[in-house]
């Protein structure tokens, strides 16, 4: 019984071996192509059961990505090892498979003034070598740079020219001539890389202190030292009566000229309804004069009866006729004059009258 | 070119509501296509979409003028109504004002049109209203545009 169990564990302990190797050995009909540098490997077996596709294909697929990542670990354990910080770590190898340009390849830059100059003349640079003896120092020098053979600005003994004034100080004119040269050429250069990269320079164009410029050059200079501090000129003070400069608003914006037209369109019917309903309805001139108009009526048709009673043994016409003839001119224009009953009773509507309040000066017309 | 901004909208529908009041929205807003309008060179031009975006191909110092134009925009921002409008305000305008074949010639070559060269007049027109002109054959024509005198001024003196 013991030996049987003995015999059967050893069984399945070999069995569970078999069942190991079978896991971590793959059997493929093409070997494998590793790039460990990458961590790359490249699977050349035609892939004869995934032609069909569909949700079947799922298993298939984890199983070869399975067999293929089995085979790449075993390549890895291969590799010599280090041991950094308790951790276990491969030391991989140069890659192999050389990837594409992850950026475009740059364009040719265009030519500097100097290069463009010594292309149309023909010129070369000539071999020049690195080192120069100095006699002064009696060593080689390099031919620029730091402690270079000969420069100028290092002596320590200046013959004062002939026609030289005698006070000026020859050293500090050598040290200037030399920060002139280095402006120049630091200028040069930005202006080379901003021709390269088709870009503007920040142009101090005609503000050069000269000592000859005109009022307008000093103005604009001005203007431009105003605004070059770090709050771009909002907390510069002006003088007393200095004016605030033209033309330094912002520019406009303007919509663009194929916009949305449904929005155009919508935005201008609201204006035109917001216009519309701030016109008053009721235009009140017209509604004054209509008022006043009614109201000389009744008054017109009063006086006439009142005359036709008082008068009516008289028997005259003349008075009634005149006052027939008065109502259609009564209608007519109101804006001059007034009668003198109107004034008592209606202070409202005096203010739309232009005539005021005349007694009988300016009547109807 | 550029279409207009809120303000000179503003003034420019002001403008022609004098004219055409309500009507406005039915240019803004036409059943037969998309006008809108759009300013170049202080010039306000109602034009069609279609035209719009081939016009827009010309470069602006060489574009003379693109569909109608409306008016234009003073050095002060004042506009003024030209007279290639009157195609498009006569249709719509609310006070029509028509004057007789004699009087005819002397409002097109700039005068006053007086009482008695006047044919017929909307009814209910106001004093200083803005009118259309028209001949008594329909025609709408040419001049100032203003009425001094009201609807009922002139009705009374007809008789």
């Amino acid at each position: 019984m013991e030996g049987q169990s003995v015999e059967e564990l050893l069984a399945k302990a070999e069995r569970d071996e078999a069942e190991k190797l079978q896991r971590i050995t793959v059997h493929k009909e093409l070997e494998l192509e590793f790039d460990l540098g990458n961590l790359l490997a490249s699977d050349r077996n035609p892939p004869t059961g995934l032609r069909h596709a569909g949700p079947t294909q799922e298993a298939e697929l984890r199983a070869l990505a399975r067999d293929n990542t089995q085979l790449l670990i075993n390549q890895l354990w291969q590799l010599p090892t280090d041991r950094v910080e308790e951790a276990l770590v491969a030391r991989l190898p140069e890659p192999t498979t050389r990837l594409p340009r992850e950026k475009p390849v740059p364009r040719p830059r265009p030519l500097t003034r100097w290069q463009q100059f010594a292309r149309l003349k023909g010129i070369r640079p000539k071999k020049k070598t690195n080192l120069v003896w100095d006699e002064g120092t009696g060593q080689w020098r390099r031919r620029w740079g730091y402690q270079r053979a000969r420069d100028d600005t290092k002596e320590w003994l200046i013959e004062v020219p002939g026609n030289a004034d005698p006070m000026e100080d020859q050293f500090a004119k050598r040290i200037q001539a030399k920060k002139e040269r280095v402006a120049k050429n630091e200028l040069n250069r930005l202006r080379n890389l901003a021709r390269a990269h088709k870009m503007q320079l920040p142009s101090a164009a005609g503000m050069h202190p000269t000592g000859h410029q005109s009022k307008e050059e000093l103005g604009r200079a001005m203007l431009v030292a105003k605004v070059s501090t770090a709050s771009v000129g909002r907390f510069q003070e002006r003088l007393p009566k200095e004016k605030a400069p033209r033309g330094s608003g912002k520019k406009r914006k303007f919509q663009p000229l194929f916009g949305d037209f449904a929005a155009e369109k919508k935005s201008q019917l609201e204006m035109l309804r917001i216009m519309n309903s701030k016109k008053p309805q009721l235009d009140v001139t017209r509604a004054t004069n209509k008022q006043m108009r009614e109201e000389d009526q009744e008054e017109a048709a009063k006086r006439r009866k009142m005359s036709q009673k008082g008068k009516r043994k008289g028997g005259r016409q003349g008075p009634g006729g005149k006052r027939k003839g008065g109502p259609p001119s009564q209608g007519g224009k109101r804006k001059g004059g007034l009668g003198g009953k109107m004034n008592s009773g209606r202070p409202g509507l005096s203010g739309k009258r232009k005539g005021g309040q005349h007694q009988g000066g300016k009547r109807r017309k | 070119m550029r279409p207009l901004t809120e303000e000179e909208t503003r003034v420019m529908f002001e403008k022609i509501a004098k004219y055409i009041g309500e009507n406005l929205q039915l240019l803004v807003d036409r059943p037969d296509g998309t006008y809108c309008f759009r300013l170049h060179n202080d010039r306000v031009y109602y034009v069609s979409e279609k035209i719009l975006k081939l016009a827009a191909n010309i470069s602006g110092d060489k574009l003379v003028s693109l569909g109608t134009c409306f008016g234009k925009f003073t050095k002060t921002h004042k506009f003024r109504l030209h007279i290639t409008a009157l195609d498009y305000l006569a249709p719509y305008a609310k006070y029509k004002v028509w004057i007789k074949p004699g009087a005819e010639q002397s409002f097109l070559y700039g005068n006053h049109v007086l009482k008695s060269g006047l044919g017929r007049i909307t009814e209910n027109t106001s004093q200083y209203q803005g009118v259309v002109v028209y001949s008594m054959a329909d025609i709408p024509l040419v001049g100032s545009h203003s009425i001094i005198k009201t609807t009922r001024t002139l009705c009374s003196f007809k008789t």
